[in-house]
């Protein structure tokens, strides 16, 4: 279990800083001791199970949206609200330059602190929350900007004042309307892509994925009540629901794995951000080549194909 | 004798829909057979089966809706001799080798005649052609998978293709848990291939009925240019238990109930199975003449 590993983990960096800069000989050796220890875990983490994966896609300490757009863009102007009826910060989003060019910027927000994860909802987005990025999305298309999307989110929000405003007519106009749009679009599985709620910003020219990231079509707790009328099988439904990017690749459902830190982002965020520019900056130059209506139709056929009998 | 061939065409076509509408038509049933009860599950009042046949299923007592067959709804809303099947073979797959997932098909197969949730075809409604796509509840719960999602997106193409006018009734328990990302990624596919046909000036006409709810309402179904819903169905993206869940409180009666639907605006007609086909013809022929495409 990776749980276990990690604490392990956990608990050498923490001595490692406890010995702090002591140069002599007995702790040098307890280091140079707790550092190999340390790297044979993390070669360990090399072939992880699904259920150990979901709960790395799942860590608090976990980069989120507001990291990335922090350390890949620069000049992030946020835009709020559906101009319907309110403003929903479970999804961030507004312009930002990359490499020096303008790109509309969109992704779940999970927050990182309890006080966080209350106020943007754990990153569950009602209607307003789709109809904003909706709104994003067709004015970078006005201004030819490209849009990256990052997708971390356990799913749409299930909840009374969400299904009076139409959740279901949201998810529904965004998976129509991005399908048709004549600007490049990259969509980036970061962290949990759970349900309709995930794929409401997931239709793009390039589907990329973080090496333990997961997409579903349900959490695996809800699939196992739905099919087996018990959530505590989840970690069974993780082995049966195909969730990881390497079998998502498989079924072409993605076009790309973005390679993470052994052990996990968590441990080294920088690292990471180096993976996902660099995955983001080669998928953008190639996308940029094409015109507007072959992006379109590139975009539709490569959903056309998804499970076609 | 083109004349006695379309008849002969069209003898051959009423007949076929007419054995597969049968079960629920009672039309092949023999006159001289004793009358069979069946009871309500809302009123629990019983009537005869002659009698629900004759209310298209709407509880004689009652009024509450019943589901209904794919094809004994396309044998109310067709003309006569008018029904052509789309892609009657396409069946189901198990894409993801999920355990025991092959085994339950054939037994949905074997249980409803189907070969998966969703029926396809073309036909006429008081004389003007449609494509028209029926999700059948009595398999998998109209969920839809791999082969639910290709025969709607094929039905849509084949609509754009041939400038026909488009009717979906949906039903459906919404993605089929057991084909995982791939019914999830059916979404995005029909989504697409609506936003298409409508790019082309295509009439979708979505009617929706019980129950419609998760995937199915978060893509085609809520796309329509018109929409309908049958009286009381529940349609909605979240199941009600789930929201319950989730909020910690019972939800109120009525809610996510077609009335609900047409109350916050997302209906444009709440239309009873007697006037199905009426309502259908006469939203075909205001889009008939006129307009750009006119």
């Amino acid at each position: 279990m990776i749980k276990e590993v990690l604490r392990q983990i956990d608990d050498m960096d923490k001595e490692l800083k406890a010995l702090g800069e002591d140069r002599s000989a007995e702790v040098k050796q307890r280091r140079k001791q707790l550092e190999q220890a340390r790297a044979e875990l993390l070669e360990g983490c090399n072939s992880l199970s699904a259920a150990d994966k979901v709960f790395l896609a799942r860590h608090p300490h976990r980069p989120k949206i507001d990291e990335y757009i922090d350390a890949l863009f620069t000049d992030f102007f946020v835009q709020r609200g559906d101009r319907q009826c309110k403003e929903d910060p479970s999804i961030l989003g507004g312009i930002a330059l990359y490499k020096g060019k303008p790109v509309t910027v969109i992704g779940h927000r999970k927050g990182n602190t309890l006080e966080e994860n209350m106020k943007y909802n754990f990153g569950m987005p009602g209607p307003e929350g789709y109809r904003k990025a909706l709104r994003m999305m067709k004015q970078a298309e006005k201004f030819g900007r490209p849009i990256i999307t990052f997708i971390d989110t356990p799913g749409a929000y299930p909840g009374k004042e969400a299904e009076e405003r139409g959740q279901g007519e949201a998810i529904a106009r965004n998976l129509a309307e991005m399908s048709t749009l004549t600007v490049p679009v990259i969509a980036v599985v970061t962290g949990e892509g759970s349900s309709g709620g995930a794929l409401a910003l997931g239709v793009g020219n390039r589907v990329l994925m973080l090496e333990n990231a997961i997409y579903s079509v349900l959490s695996p707790e809800g699939f196992a009540s739905i099919l087996w009328k018990d959530a505590s099988r989840h970690e069974e439904a993780c082995d049966v629901m195909k969730l990881t990017a390497q079998d998502l690749l498989n079924y072409k459902v993605i076009d790309e794995i973005i390679p993470e830190p052994l052990g996990g982002a968590q441990l080294d965020h920088q690292a990471l951000f180096a993976n996902v520019d660099a995955a983001l900056e080669r998928n953008l130059s190639q996308l940029s080549r094409l015109s507007g209506s072959a992006l379109a139709s590139q975009r539709h056929k490569k959903f056309r194909q998804m499970g076609e009998v | 004798m083109p004349k006695v061939l379309d008849a002969l065409t069209g003898l051959g076509r009423s007949s076929t829909l007419a054995r597969k509408a049968a079960p629920e038509s009672g039309e092949l049933a023999p006159i001289w057979q004793p009358p069979v009860f069946v009871t309500c599950p809302g009123c629990e009042r019983r009537a005869t089966r002659r009698a629900w046949a004759e209310s298209m299923y709407v509880c004689p007592n009652c009024g509450r809706y019943q589901p209904i067959g794919g094809y004994y709804r396309l044998s109310l809303i067709l003309d006569h001799g008018t029904f052509r099947e789309l892609d009657e073979k396409l069946e189901g797959s198990d894409p993801l080798d999920f355990p025991g997932y092959k085994e339950k098909l054939a037994k949905q197969t074997r249980k409803t005649g189907l070969s998966d949730a969703a029926i396809a075809a073309t036909g006429k409604i008081e004389g003007m052609p449609a494509v028209v796509v029926v999700l059948d509840s009595h398999f998998f719960m109209g969920s839809m998978g791999t082969a639910v999602g290709e025969k709607v997106t094929r039905a849509i193409e084949y609509a754009t293709n041939k400038k026909l006018p488009l009717i979906i009734f949906s039903a459906s328990g919404g993605a089929r848990m057991q084909e995982g990302i791939l019914s999830l990624m059916q979404m995005a596919k029909t989504s697409a291939a609506i936003a298409d046909f409508s790019a082309k000036g295509g009439l979708y006409i979505s009617y929706l009925t019980h129950p419609t709810t998760g995937g199915v309402t978060a893509s085609f179904a809520s796309l329509g240019d018109i929409m309908l819903a049958e009286p009381g169905a529940l349609i909605g993206f979240a199941g009600p238990r789930v929201i319950e869940q989730t909020i910690g409180e019972k939800l109120p009666a009525g809610f996510q109930r077609s009335e609900f639907q047409e109350e916050h605006g997302f209906v444009d007609a709440i239309v009873p199975r007697s006037e199905m086909k009426a309502t259908l013809a006469q939203i075909l022929r205001l889009h008939s003449k006129g307009g750009r495409r006119g």
